[in-house]
């Protein structure tokens, strides 16, 4: 008796030459299954792509840093109620908190608070105050000239370090740096060009001027003060559950919160940040890919469905190769073999088209670079594979089981 | 070689059908032995029961009752499994309507039994086309069935029946879709086959190729009614002088 191996190398050979003897059937057979890979990985590769560029701006943010927000529940603010992070808060946090460090006041100013100029040309951007601890933070290095220091803080000196897109929006002869323009207004002298850090979903991320936080405080004028984030690090990373609970009860008993009321700030943590991202994009993954399934499922019943037209049209031969001797599972194994080959094969281009595609669409969009990760190619080939034994089950017993005689006979 | 040696015994063979509510017996109680070499034509009208038999002797089915022994080995009570390996061992078929694989080569239909029974792809291919030289098809090795005359597809059939070297070669109506001046040529080559110690059964309903057999079984509705040896025979003549040599 043959092998095992021996019957499906010789499964594989007969397969593969029935597949490409019906050149073209082959093809729109096994088109459902093609166009079922290709969305599947195009939508994962975009997504993951998406999600590794995402990740990679968390790990420059370090995992110790926390991130503290005002939170008004939307019920609140449908009733006017608006909280704030004032920089009392900043203070009481930088002084009252042990095992901190780096802990910067943010205020992120747009519209018309935020237009620059010079020369004659003017812009929109978004004017971020900060503290010298915001380079620390959140690894802001220059390219040319230099960061804002604590003494330009503390002075109110009109410095500014620009967005590399800046440079695009004005027209700034000559070398940036020692030059002036104004913001808002205000004159302020161009100290630092920050490293291009590229767009994020057609969001330009390098599109914004920074200034000292005291002196945009002074740019706001006094009228009303303005809602700040308050960034920080953790010295020890052990001490993370503590020092958020401490932050909480504080925050808590400086907006004299009682009991029964919400917290009106949020505190988050790099990490908790990737997390929930992670979840969306998870989710988000998961529908998709439950959606190109269904057209896998699809491909798989077109493919059932031909090879029981090939079942029967080759009918007669399967009654000669039984009277040579070909046994049920020889025959159950060859068209099992076909189904599987033919959904492989249309794995295999699909792979190749959702990629071309993928990558096409990144290009030709601002979306980061596609990247298909490894549990996609083993999970769509596996599918496939899967979708083959399922869907070519039905037919290949069906030629396995039909009686030699009236296959010999059948015309 | 032993001319005595019995290949098949059929001992009180019977096939029943069931047409609808009403059965009937294709086959009879047919008691039937089958030497080494011999060269032998089933006869019989249509509905005689030729092609039940033939089925039967080619362990494509089952009789209902009765035994049948190949080799030795009660073939009526193997498994399909196992069925399928004595067809692929011992017997070799040849079709009226050739019955080769459409879209395989000459070369590929002779090594299609081959297949089945394990052998190594070079092996197969040696083999093969060792038989379809025998056949005198050595230089049609590459073509597809439909690019061979009716003749030479019944050659290539008979190489493939013949690569497996088996017991018995099992014949049904193999020149009924051949002109006659093909037929005849066939017929040499069965004869050839004979001379060269193999066991042939060939199914016909035409005189001609009937005479030329050593033996002629007629069947009439499902039963043996005579078993007689044609003393007559062309290969007969020729096997006596043959000996006589």
């Amino acid at each position: 008796m043959p092998s095992l191996a021996f019957k499906i190398i010789e499964g594989t050979r007969s397969a593969g030459q029935s597949i490409f003897a019906h050149g073209f059937r082959s093809f729109l057979t096994t088109l459902g299954i093609i166009i079922g890979v290709a969305s599947v990985i195009a939508v994962v590769s975009v997504v993951q792509g998406f999600s590794a560029s995402i990740s990679q701006e968390f790990d420059g943010m370090g995992t110790n840093v926390i991130n503290i927000d005002s939170y008004t529940p939307r019920k609140a603010r449908l009733q006017g109620v608006n909280a704030k992070l004032s920089y009392d808060d900043f203070l009481e946090i930088k002084h009252r908190v042990k095992g901190i460090s780096n802990v910067t006041p943010t205020v992120r100013v747009w519209g018309p608070n935020a237009v620059i100029s010079y020369r004659g040309q003017s812009a929109d951007t978004m004017v971020i105050g900060t503290a010298s601890t915001y380079q620390k933070l959140y690894t802001v290095y220059p390219d040319f000239g230099r960061f804002f220091n604590s003494s330009d803080d503390k002075s109110r000196r009109r410095v500014a370090v620009l967005g590399p897109s800046i440079l695009n929006k004005v027209d700034i002869k000559g070398d940036p740096i020692g030059q002036y323009l104004s913001v808002s207004g205000e004159w302020f002298k161009i100290i630092g060009i920050a490293e291009k850090r590229g767009k994020l979903l057609g969001f330009d991320q390098d599109d914004f001027i920074l200034l000292p936080y005291s002196t945009t405080r002074a740019l706001l004028g006094g009228a009303d003060e303005p809602d700040i984030s308050i960034s920080l690090q953790v010295d020890d990373m052990q001490n993370m559950g503590q020092i958020k609970q401490h932050l909480k009860n504080l925050l808590r008993r400086n907006h004299k919160l009682n009991k029964e009321t919400a917290d009106d700030f949020k505190i988050a943590t790099a990490d908790q940040m990737l997390d929930t991202f992670n979840q969306i994009i998870g989710s988000t993954t998961l529908v998709l890919g439950g959606i190109v399934g269904i057209s896998l499922l699809v491909g798989g019943i077109g493919i059932m469905n031909i090879m029981l037209v090939s079942v029967t049209e080759r009918t007669r031969e399967i009654g000669i190769q039984k009277a040579l001797g070909a046994t049920r599972f020889d025959i159950l194994l060859q068209f099992l073999i076909e189904a599987v080959f033919l959904c492989l094969l249309g794995g295999l281009i699909g792979l190749l088209l959702g990629f071309g595609a993928g990558s096409l669409i990144s290009t030709v969009t601002d979306l980061p670079a596609a990247t298909v990760p490894m549990w996609a190619v083993v999970l769509s080939f596996g599918f496939s594979a899967g979708i083959g034994l399922i869907f070519g089950i039905i037919p290949a017993s069906k030629a396995a089981n039909l009686d030699p005689i009236d296959a010999l006979r059948y015309e | 070689m032993n001319p005595a040696e019995i290949i098949i015994e059929l001992r009180s063979i019977a096939k029943h059908y069931m047409m609808g509510s009403e059965g009937f017996y294709a086959l009879n109680g047919i008691d039937l032995d089958i030497y080494l070499n011999d060269y032998i034509a089933i006869v019989g009208s249509s509905g005689s029961g030729k092609s039940t038999l033939m089925n039967l002797l080619g362990c494509l089915d089952y009789p209902t009752d009765g035994e049948y022994r190949l080799k030795g080995t009660n073939v009526a009570t193997l498994d399909e499994n196992s069925l399928a390996g004595i067809r692929n061992r011992e017997i070799g078929f040849i079709f009226q309507n050739f019955n080769l694989l459409p879209r395989a080569s000459a070369l590929q239909n002779v090594m299609q039994p081959l297949i089945y029974r394990g052998v190594p792809i070079d092996e197969r291919k040696q083999r093969a086309q060792e038989a379809l030289s025998m056949v005198g098809l050595q230089d049609r090795m590459d073509h597809v069935p439909n690019q061979l005359s009716g003749g030479q597809r019944q050659r290539v059939a008979i190489a493939r029946a013949l690569v497996t070297k088996p017991a018995i070669l099992l014949a049904d109506e193999p020149t009924g879709n051949l002109d006659s001046s093909t037929t005849v040529e066939i017929m040499a080559l069965f004869d050839q086959l004979h001379n060269d110690g193999q066991t042939l059964i060939i199914v016909t309903h035409e005189q001609e190729i009937a005479d030329r057999c050593r033996r002629v079984i007629t069947l009439k509705d499902g039963r043996l009614i005579s078993d007689a040896t044609n003393s007559q025979t062309v290969i007969s003549k020729a096997k006596r002088a043959g000996s006589n040599a």
